[in-house]
């Protein structure tokens, strides 16, 4: 995989470099960086830090589309794991309150995984139910309130640093390593890849394709649960109306930046990171500009079309046809 | 069960439903939206305490944000024969034709926390609000005096883009401050109502200011915004409420522990008491025909650290905001 990284990967390092450009010039300090309190302190490590729930749902996210999946019910999922782990944060140890909120988001992703690999549902659909369910039972365990709660371990996770990087930073690559490694260091990948990319041959072949999507779920649902409670740790408390609310659209969109196809098959964790930190580099360069909160959404839309283009084939295709024409021309 | 028994049953059913009004209380049917959010449950909580004290009986029916289930309620109240109908309406338009019929059943209704569309004024007896222009002007001229003659930049984080709310509360604060020419948002940005994006906002923010060195203020749309807010400055190294003054809007439990620690110095209130003077209008009304005026405003108090913020702390954790 990391042979192919620089070939397939050319476009999303471009992407992300002229973002990076764009954020020095609207905030010249972008690059600064300081130790605070024996953490690093600077506008790349918020990107990496804000970057964080989004690159984590993409981990999970990644591997059900590459079934030929979708996931809409990870923001949900978020929310009910943020709310768990505030809610038993000040009563018991972390690891208590980890296990907990791990093990909820693994009851969530085989929900989804038995709707569409068992019964045989379209997972747009499938997801969508615990996506509008799953906030609801978020509120129901906070009570419509935002549970607060301080723990220092629990605080830790979502404030503390490891060699001065940030403890959610440090998790995320954690994450990505570990599921790179099960995935990558086996045979797993390709067995994912080759159910999504065609699911009746494969199980002739003798995949267990049944297996391969439940477990895809699975694993999406501890990624979410893992941001979910990250996210209530960074603000020492359990929203459960806004927490994670449209980042499952987030992190289908870093995926697809990160060059996986809705349609299946082969796909790339490495990448889909790369996109989710594309996203949060051009959110924070738009708070870094100053420009009104009207021009967010619109700036993010011409960034993401932008990036999209990049990759097209067609379009890189017309760029190769238009080349030679203005060479000519000059 | 013969018929003759049933009438007699039914018969007393209706005495006991009866008694209470023969002795002169009141029953108020309350049409609440559902609950949407914190404030809006400390607004229920706070409306069963008012009638309490008065005596009463409020009967509160949650629609769960629907409009639909508000009419079915303010039907079923009409046809309870209820005193008087309280309605927080979800909208502001559709409420016509269920009102005309309150009318002409000759019972009151009062809006409370928000109005109806214009056209429908003269279907309801009066309607308690609170202005959210005037709640930005409070904060601004609690800033605009703490402040004195000093050069003072501020940044603002703002509601969600397009609600009412939030462009209100930004045009009272600008009102304010436009009097003072030391006085200077330097950055505006939205953080949507929530914690995590005040966080994230305000940690841009003090990248974009130098480290935070040259922020004097920092003016929230709303409380839950700013507690966020003061984590990003606590962990940036700064002295929230000291080296950097923090002011925000609406009152919740949580700015007030803040308060209590140091690090936050000034809030504005909106008030979920908004039945404690609906409560005393239709009392009025009834007794001696007094009509309130259309529009009943609701104080927008100003906290500061001065007023015991822990005390104020524990009498409204307990509301469920």
């Amino acid at each position: 995989m990391t042979a192919l990284l620089p070939r397939r990967g050319i476009a999303q390092i471009l992407a992300l470099i002229v973002i990076l450009a764009v954020d020095r010039v609207v905030s010249p300090q972008f690059f600064d960086l300081r130790l605070q309190d024996g953490r690093l302190f600077g506008s790349l490590i918020d990107v990496l830090n804000r970057g964080t729930p989004v690159a984590l749902l993409s981990l999970g996210m990644v591997l059900v589309i590459a079934t030929r999946g979708i996931d809409l019910s990870v923001g949900a999922v978020m929310a009910i794991c943020g709310a768990i782990a505030a809610s038993l944060a000040d009563s018991h140890g972390l690891p208590m309150v980890l296990a907990a909120a791990l093990g909820a988001g693994l009851v969530c992703g085989l929900w989804n995984g038995f709707l569409v690999a068992v019964l045989g549902m379209q997972p747009i659909v499938a997801t969508l139910i615990l996506m509008v369910a799953g906030r609801g039972i978020a509120q129901l365990i906070t009570e419509g309130r935002i549970v607060t709660f301080s723990s220092p371990d629990l605080v830790w996770l979502g404030n503390g640093s490891v060699l001065s990087l940030p403890v959610p930073v440090v998790i995320a690559l954690g994450m990505l390593i570990l599921t790179g490694a099960v995935v990558r260091g086996s045979a797993l990948g390709l067995l994912i890849e080759a159910t999504g990319g065609n699911a009746r041959a494969s199980e002739l072949a003798g995949v267990g394709t049944r297996a391969m999507i439940l477990s895809v779920y699975v694993w999406c649902g501890v990624c979410a649960a893992l941001a979910g409670v990250i996210a209530a740790a960074d603000i020492m408390g359990a929203d459960a109306n806004n927490a994670g609310l449209w980042l499952e659209l987030d992190a289908i969109l870093a995926v697809v930046i990160g060059g996986t196809s809705l349609f299946g098959g082969r796909f790339s964790l490495v990448l889909a990171v790369l996109g989710a930190l594309i996203i949060q580099t051009m959110n924070t360069g738009i708070l870094l500009s100053g420009y009104p909160p009207e021009f967010n959404l619109l700036v993010k839309a011409v960034v993401v079309l932008a990036v999209l283009l990049l990759q097209s084939p067609k379009f890189s295709g017309l760029a190769a046809i238009a080349a030679p024409l203005r060479r000519t021309k000059a | 069960m013969t018929p003759k028994v049933l009438f007699a049953a039914s018969a007393m059913a209706a005495l006991l439903l009866a008694l209470p009004a023969s002795a002169g209380q009141l029953t108020i049917g309350f049409s609440q939206i559902g609950s949407e959010s914190g404030w809006r449950a400390a607004e229920t909580s706070v409306s069963k305490q008012e009638a309490a004290k008065r005596q009463v009986n409020l009967k509160i029916a949650d629609a769960q944000q629907k409009q639909e289930n508000q009419i079915k309620a303010i039907r079923s109240f009409i046809a309870q024969n209820v005193d008087a109908i309280f309605l927080a309406p979800v909208v502001s338009t559709g409420w016509e034709s269920v009102l005309k019929e309150a009318k002409e059943a000759k019972i009151p209704v009062v809006l409370l926390d928000r109005d109806i569309d214009p056209s429908g004024k003269d279907l309801y007896l009066t309607a308690v609000t609170s202005d959210s222009v005037h709640e930005g002007e409070v904060a601004g001229d609690w800033l605009a005096k703490t402040v004195g003659t000093k050069a003072c930049n501020i940044v603002e984080l703002q509601g969600t883009v397009g609600a009412s709310v939030a462009a209100n509360r930004k045009k009272g604060f600008d009102t304010a401050i436009a009097k003072h020419a030391n006085l200077k948002v330097v950055r505006s940005q939205t953080g949507d109502f929530t914690r995590a994006k005040g966080k994230e906002v305000m940690e841009s923010f003090i990248k974009a200011e130098g480290g935070g060195k040259s922020i004097c203020a920092v003016y929230a749309h709303n409380d839950d915004m700013m507690v966020g807010a003061i984590q990003a400055m606590k962990e940036a190294g700064l002295k929230p409420g000291k080296e950097i003054l923090t002011v925000s809007i609406d009152a919740v439990p949580d700015i007030f522990k803040a308060m209590a620690a140091g690090e936050a110095n000034a809030t504005v209130e909106l008030t979920p008491n908004m039945a404690g003077p609906a409560l005393d209008a239709i009392a009025a009304f009834k007794d001696k025909g007094t009509v309130p005026p259309k529009w009943i405003q609701t104080e927008s108090k100003l906290y500061t650290a001065a007023d015991d913020p822990q005390k104020i702390y524990d009498s409204k954790k307990g509301l469920g905001y």
